[in-house]
């Protein structure tokens, strides 16, 4: 894929995007009636769908409870028809449990878990369009479930990718963009405080370039955020909207 | 079997002592344990032991048909074991998160960064590649798998030498180690992952953590790198929240590690290639030490053992008395069992104890002070108790 230029000189990305621009982001919350929280989120052309239940009491194996705390357990997915070719295997391979894994750890920092202790959260998070930024929009549609849910948290959690080509970042990137060869880095973070819940990084990148990747990234994300803010924002108008009459 | 879990006083105190900086090995907050490289006699088998953790690595190679969507690169497979011998939690049947993790962190660490030339491994395009299979085994388990596995795993890429091929049109001809040498691959750069732990909140940070400072962790962060300051992973995992100047400054200090790693591969690498080269012993058997005591020689140390009798008797009358710790000493007859402490019985007896009390006062409290309270079942009357006596000092005297 070398013939492929992913900045041009004018500064215009494969599909027309500026360097630091972000995909068009379209979500919705409360898509299922039976769930606790749901939201479904589309970042360009990646579409996650988010599912919580919970709290609800500790099922499968009782050791699992904490004491002090609810337990966090995340399930991620991919529908065979999200990739180009048919996936054979949605869940259960390494890169699948290791989504899980991350998805886990990003909302065990971020969820109040302290308020309801002995307890469970479920998080079901599936991909049914996969154009980049896989673990981005799972944590976005989890995040808005999340708050469909009534479930409290530290803030929201954002997440977005960036790469690096020719020293100028990019900020949210596309399939066609993860895979050619550059850097990527997938970054979930807290905006108000500037924690990051979870950083990961692929590919060779010089130490030097470490710093504006990131902030790249933490702009991307704080970005998002104000999106999110919006949707949850506006729902909620819906809603009462509704109620009321 | 599950883990012993860690008590909650081992976990204050190693808390603590790392808030003074303090490791429990003496080591400082960005030290590593001693590393040791260990090649075996056939190529491309490496040992590596971080402490005492140690882990195994073997790479072989198979010519396979390639990838429909790579028809010109070689495969690369990667497979981490967690042997059952390397610690009594881990079980061969469970696909535990540790296992998950290190996997695919290891994959990331090699794949990703293309530290081997895959291009070269091809051998006539579309039809035979290589497939170059990395196998890691865990043998021991104390703290840090992952670092101990990237070194062990580069170690042995470098160290591994693959069958000559020749090509005659369709025809491959594979020749064997005695025809001809068999060639090394092609390593761009060497990736090496450091771990960093993370404690209260971020903190405080160490790097190389062992399995109790592993289970006292909030959170690791895990960067690989190669010794031309190029990033080649970054792992963030446990539910910690980190600054961006906390990932920075230890991008800084992994820079620093991995150079000095490097430095300890190549150093190795060259011993073995200079044994081999010489004709002498090389392998694991020869590099693991006999610790086997062969002759028991003591020298002759020369003892002050002048007025030791005055010195004796001196520090003996400047010591304090021991303190009293029991008050009434309870003895236990062999032959008895006993449930309970032995403390006095208190059953339903309790009001006439309380009146006893309180007309005795100090007079019955003193009566029990000297009283030995024996609890036996034996049936002789008189039980007799000696008592130890005030020894007269018995002095050796040196024999000249």
């Amino acid at each position: 894929m070398a013939g492929l230029e992913l900045l041009s000189d004018q500064g215009y990305r494969l599909d027309g995007r500026r360097a630091a621009e972000l995909r068009k982001v379209q979500a919705r919350m409360g898509v299922f009636a039976q769930a606790d929280g749901s939201a479904y989120i589309e970042q360009g052309n990646t579409r996650a769908l988010a599912v919580v239940y919970g709290p609800h009491e500790v099922r499968g194996s009782r050791s699992k409870t904490l004491h002090d705390r609810a337990v966090i357990n995340c399930q991620y997915s991919m529908a065979t028809f999200s990739t180009a070719e048919r996936k054979r295997r949605p869940h259960g391979d390494r890169k699948s449990s290791e989504m899980s894994l991350h998805l886990k750890q990003t909302f065990e920092a971020a969820v109040l878990t302290q308020l309801y202790p002995r307890s469970q959260i479920d998080i079901y998070v599936k991909i049914l369009q996969s154009d980049g930024g896989n673990y981005s929009a799972c944590v976005n549609a989890a995040t808005l479930a999340l708050v469909d849910a009534g479930i409290p948290m530290r803030d929201y959690v954002c997440a977005c990718t960036a790469g690096f080509v020719e020293d100028t970042p990019l900020a949210d990137l596309c399939h066609a963009e993860e895979s050619g060869g550059g850097t990527t880095l997938a970054l979930a973070l807290l905006p108000r405080s500037e924690n990051i819940a979870l950083v990961q990084m692929d590919a060779r990148l010089h130490q030097d370039h470490l710093d504006a990747l990131m902030e790249a990234a933490m702009m991307a994300c704080k970005g998002l955020s104000k999106v999110l803010d919006s949707v949850v924002r506006q729902h909620l108008q819906e809603v009462s909207v509704l109620t009321r009459e | 079997m599950r883990e012993t879990p860690l008590s909650n006083c081992e976990r204050l105190f190693l808390l603590k002592a790392i808030e003074e900086k303090k490791r429990l090995d003496g080591r400082q907050a960005y030290d590593y344990r001693n590393i040791k490289i260990t090649f075996g006699t056939d190529y491309g088998c490496c040992t590596v032991c971080l402490g005492k953790t140690r882990v195994l690595a073997q790479v072989s190679c198979e010519l396979v048909p390639p990838k429909d969507s790579r028809p010109t690169e070689g495969i690369m497979f990667f497979n981490l074991e967690l042997s059952s011998m390397a610690s009594p939690g881990f079980q061969p049947s469970r696909q535990s998160e540790l296992l998950v993790t290190l996997n695919r962190q290891l994959e990331r660490c090699l794949r990703n960064s293309k530290c081997i030339d895959t291009e070269s491994l091809c051998v006539v395009s579309g039809e035979k590649v290589w497939q170059i299979r990395v196998d890691v085994h865990v043998l021991n388990h104390d703290g840090n798998l992952m670092d101990a596995a990237s070194i062990a795993a580069i170690s042995a890429l470098c160290h591994f030498r693959r069958p000559d091929v020749a090509i005659q049109g369709r025809d491959i001809t594979v020749f064997s180690p005695e025809e001809r040498d068999p060639v090394p691959l092609s390593i761009y750069h060497m990736p090496i992952c450091v771990s960093f732990a993370f404690f209260q909140q971020g903190t405080y940070l160490l790097v190389d953590p062992c399995e109790k400072e592993e289970l006292v962790m909030d959170g690791l962060l895990v960067i690989a790198m190669n010794k031309h300051r190029e990033i080649c992973s970054v792992q963030s995992s446990g539910g910690i929240m980190l600054l961006k100047d906390q990932v920075i400054r230890c991008s800084k200090i992994a820079s620093v590690k991995v150079s000095e790693i490097t430095e300890l591969i190549n150093k190795a690498l060259e011993n073995d290639r200079q044994v081999r080269k010489e004709g002498g012993k090389f392998g694991f058997a020869e590099s693991i030490p006999k610790e086997r005591i062969t002759a028991l020689k003591r020298e002759q140390a020369p003892v002050e053992m002048k007025d030791i009798e005055e010195t004796a008797d001196e520090i003996v009358r400047e010591a304090e008395a021991p303190s009293e710790a029991v008050h009434s000493p309870v003895i236990v007859a062999t032959g008895t069992g006993q449930v309970g402490e032995g403390l006095q019985n208190t059953w339903g007896l309790e009001e006439e104890d309380a009146e006893e009390e309180f007309q005795g006062g100090m007079d019955g409290k003193e009566k029990k002070k000297d009283e030995v309270m024996v609890i036996s079942d034996s049936e002789e009357e008189e039980v007799v108790i000696l008592k130890p006596e005030a020894q007269k000092s018995k002095s050796r005297r040196p024999k000249n």
